[in-house]
């Protein structure tokens, strides 16, 4: 596939990986934000490759993982209601909340729709007047303008059974909260490809001027990987902290102007609490009051909706990089993909399950 | 009382049942008159054989001629459902015939007879079940196997997805034929008829809910003569099994646990169609886990590997057939795969639906 298998060369990469292994003198800790990235990880095998000078650690990029328990009970609630069709992304149907998954609401005869584009939910809306449709809308940066665009279309239709239940993140204020955190490793990080194309990266600079850390623009190919990772070990190596883009072929300085001014016009930002890492000042995007007769927590009256995660999975310290999933104890025994504790254990871009599928091979080699 | 008029009692016998010829009804469940129209205006025509004709409640056939009572009789069932019937490259009706023919030829069995079991929904257009039943009619044909008995019912609208099929084979194992999931062996080579994930991404396309189109073609086809030239050649070839659901890796870990041996792969050696990765790209899927309908995957010892594949190169449906990987000794009861970069890793089974990725 073109443009694809170019970025799978594995001379190039081979290239790049020995470039990695001449110039790094020590150890660095790189976290790598999006679990697309992780995910790119653990399949190709490349933090096998690295030398081991370079300690990868799996950020909080994956937006069914920091989804909070909270929303995912209303999303039950909602989704349990007769006359509704409860849409969301697929992986999102298998993350357990306190007492259910949306696969148990849709086996108890509860609608849940999967869908691939969150315009697909409009259409739903459309076909069913009868009923009323709910567009779970969770995710960072990258879903963010194609979430907002229901928004946008279903005012534009006067659909008046179409609302959303809004679970927006940003990738910034997340990226303070692990830097400003007294127990931090993170020297360096590999930020989300896709969700600066989107935003741009002209949010970088003040953050890694504030912790003195550099940030790489990475994408997710093997090739780009490395790519990142060889800039962001190379600025370690010389001292400096710059904002540096190795994703130069989606991601330009100022992002998708046309989308930024979609997600302006419908969010606004607001608190939001994540999942295993707790409540994080102005960290995601909340609907306009213009725009809130399509919030579904209003119109299902779930505001009130309280929820307290369970103490013995470590997803939180996961996902700020504090620890890595087979230091929990859980890991691949009480914990597993088919009986997930928490939510990095669901969703193929989670660390946990990431390991679970891919990263066992050296305990495999220990067994034997 | 106006008796002017003469009442003709001719008149008030119950009406007749209208004929229903466009769509199924409960009728034609009943067993009565209407199923037996049913069977004998579109079954009939296109899945008569010797046996069905016999019109008895079960079919009697022959054993073939070279058998003895020293071979085994191999077995197999599958129900069949899939949404839309009809898909590119297939549809339920040869799904359902090619599905157990594969089954029981994976024993190392030549596929004798089959036995169908439709479950009708009520509503289902008549002229549907007419093309399925001649697409069985085609891949029967093709695969030279006889169905031997059948059954009909229907059930009331909403209760089934249009139609139903259940298929049931039968074969026969010559004595000296060995084969099954337990007998991989260390050293043994690991062979693929074709190309992966073709079945899954046409079925998944064919629903039009990818928001984009494919010219992908199911790859569902009877694979018993290519089986059996694959065991002409190659007499002492250990595993045969196709990689349906689940697909490749899977059915390799199955193979892995039962033969109690690691399984290492090449990511490199693989085939995967162009449009078939590229649509797994945009989902987020593996094509290592998508459904195929008319692959095999050989484990033989490595001096019979060349003429296990020259066999399946001789066959419309193995045409590209190649070594994917070899079998270890350990780790035991595991898959690995070396990545197109050179990495390794597990290759786990599927924990539950796939389902496509966020962002």
């Amino acid at each position: 596939m073109r443009f694809v298998d170019e970025f799978r060369d594995a001379s190039l990469v081979k290239g790049v990986l020995d470039e990695i292994r001449r110039t790094v003198t020590r150890k660095w800790v790189l976290m790598e934000i999006c679990g697309g990235q992780t995910h790119s990880i653990l399949h190709y095998g490349l933090d096998e490759l690295l030398p081991p000078e370079v300690e990868l650690v799996h950020g909080p990029g994956c937006p069914v993982c920091v989804t909070s328990l909270e929303l995912i009970d209303k999303a039950l609630v909602i989704a349990s209601q007769p006359d509704v069709i409860l849409t969301s992304y697929g992986d999102m149907l298998r993350v357990p909340g306190s007492h259910e998954d949306l696969f148990s609401v849709r086996a108890a005869g509860g609608q849940v729709r999967v869908v691939y584009s969150p315009l697909d939910a409009i259409r739903i809306a459309k076909e069913n007047p009868d009923k009323q449709v709910v567009f779970f809308a969770i995710g960072f940066e990258t879903t963010a303008p194609n979430n907002a665009m229901t928004v946008l279309q279903a005012k534009a239709l006067g659909l008046k059974n179409y609302s959303v239940l809004v679970s927006q993140v940003c990738v910034p204020p997340a990226m303070h909260a692990i830097l400003g955190s007294p127990q931090n490793r993170v020297q360096g990080f590999l930020a989300a490809g896709h969700v600066c194309a989107v935003m741009g990266y002209w949010e970088y600079p003040p953050i890694a001027d504030k912790y003195g850390v550099p940030i790489v623009v990475t994408g997710f190919e093997p090739l780009d990987l490395v790519q990142g990772i060889r800039m962001a070990v190379h600025q370690l190596e010389k001292g400096t902290h710059e904002v540096e883009n190795a994703y130069g072929r989606v991601v330009t300085y100022e992002g998708n102007r046309a989308s930024q001014a979609i997600i302006n016009k419908v969010y606004q930002p607001c608190d939001r609490q994540w999942r295993g890492i707790g409540m994080i000042p102005m960290s995601g995007w909340g609907l306009r009051e213009e725009f809130s007769d399509f919030d579904a927590e209003r119109r299902f009256q779930v505001g009130h909706i309280q929820t307290q995660e369970s103490t013995t999975c470590i997803a939180g310290q996961i996902l700020q990089g504090l620890m890595k999933p087979p230091d929990c104890p859980a890991f691949g025994t009480l914990c597993t993909p088919e009986t997930p504790l928490g939510a990095t254990m669901v969703s193929s871009e989670g660390a946990c399950a990431a390991y679970y599928r891919y990263g066992r091979i050296k305990n495999l080699m220990a067994e034997k | 009382m106006n008796t002017d008029k003469t009442i003709s009692i001719e008149g008030a016998v119950c009406p007749l049942p209208l004929p229903h010829k466009d769509q199924i009804v409960m009728g034609h469940g009943s067993g009565g008159k209407m199923t037996q129209e049913l069977i004998q205006r579109i079954f009939m025509p296109h899945l008569s054989s010797s046996s069905l004709q016999q019109g008895n409640d079960f079919g009697e056939v022959l054993l073939p001629a070279q058998s003895n009572l020293k071979g085994r009789l191999a077995l197999s069932t599958d129900s069949h459902i899939v949404s839309p019937l009809f898909f590119p490259g297939g549809d339920i009706g040869r799904l359902a015939v090619c599905g157990t023919v594969n089954d029981v030829a994976m024993s190392g069995a030549i596929p004798l007879y089959l036995t169908a079991g439709f479950i009708l929904e009520e509503g289902l257009p008549v002229e549907t079940l007419e093309r399925v039943a001649q697409s069985m009619e085609d891949s029967l044909h093709e695969a030279g196997v006889q169905l031997i008995a059948g059954d009909t019912k229907v059930v009331e609208k909403g209760k089934a997805d249009g139609l139903f099929i259940n298929t049931a084979g039968i074969g026969w194992v010559d004595e000296n034929t060995q084969i099954g999931g337990a007998l991989a062996r260390p050293g043994d080579v690991v062979l693929i008829s074709g190309t992966l994930g073709d079945h899954g991404i046409a079925v998944l396309a064919a629903r039009g809910e990818l928001g984009f189109e494919t010219a992908v073609q199911s790859d569902v086809a009877p694979l018993n003569h290519l089986i059996a030239s694959v065991l002409k050649a190659a007499p002492h070839t250990h595993v045969l099994r196709d990689p349906t659901r689940g697909g490749l890796a899977t059915t390799l870990n199955e193979i892995a646990t039962q033969s109690q041996v690691a399984i290492l792969l090449e990511e490199k050696s693989i085939p995967v169609l162009p449009a078939v990765r590229a649509a797994c790209e945009m989902l987020g899927f593996d094509p290592l886990y998508v459904a195929n309908e008319g692959k095999v995957i050989v484990i033989v010892p490595p001096e019979e590997a060349e003429a296990a594949l020259d066999a399946m190169h001789g066959n419309c449906y193995g045409k590209i057939a190649c070594r994917i990987g070899t079998v270890q000794a350990s780790p035991a009861r595991r898959v690995l795969i070396r990545t197109l970069i050179g990495g390794m890793r597990v290759l786990d089974v599927l924990a539950g639906e796939m389902l496509p990725r966020i962002c």
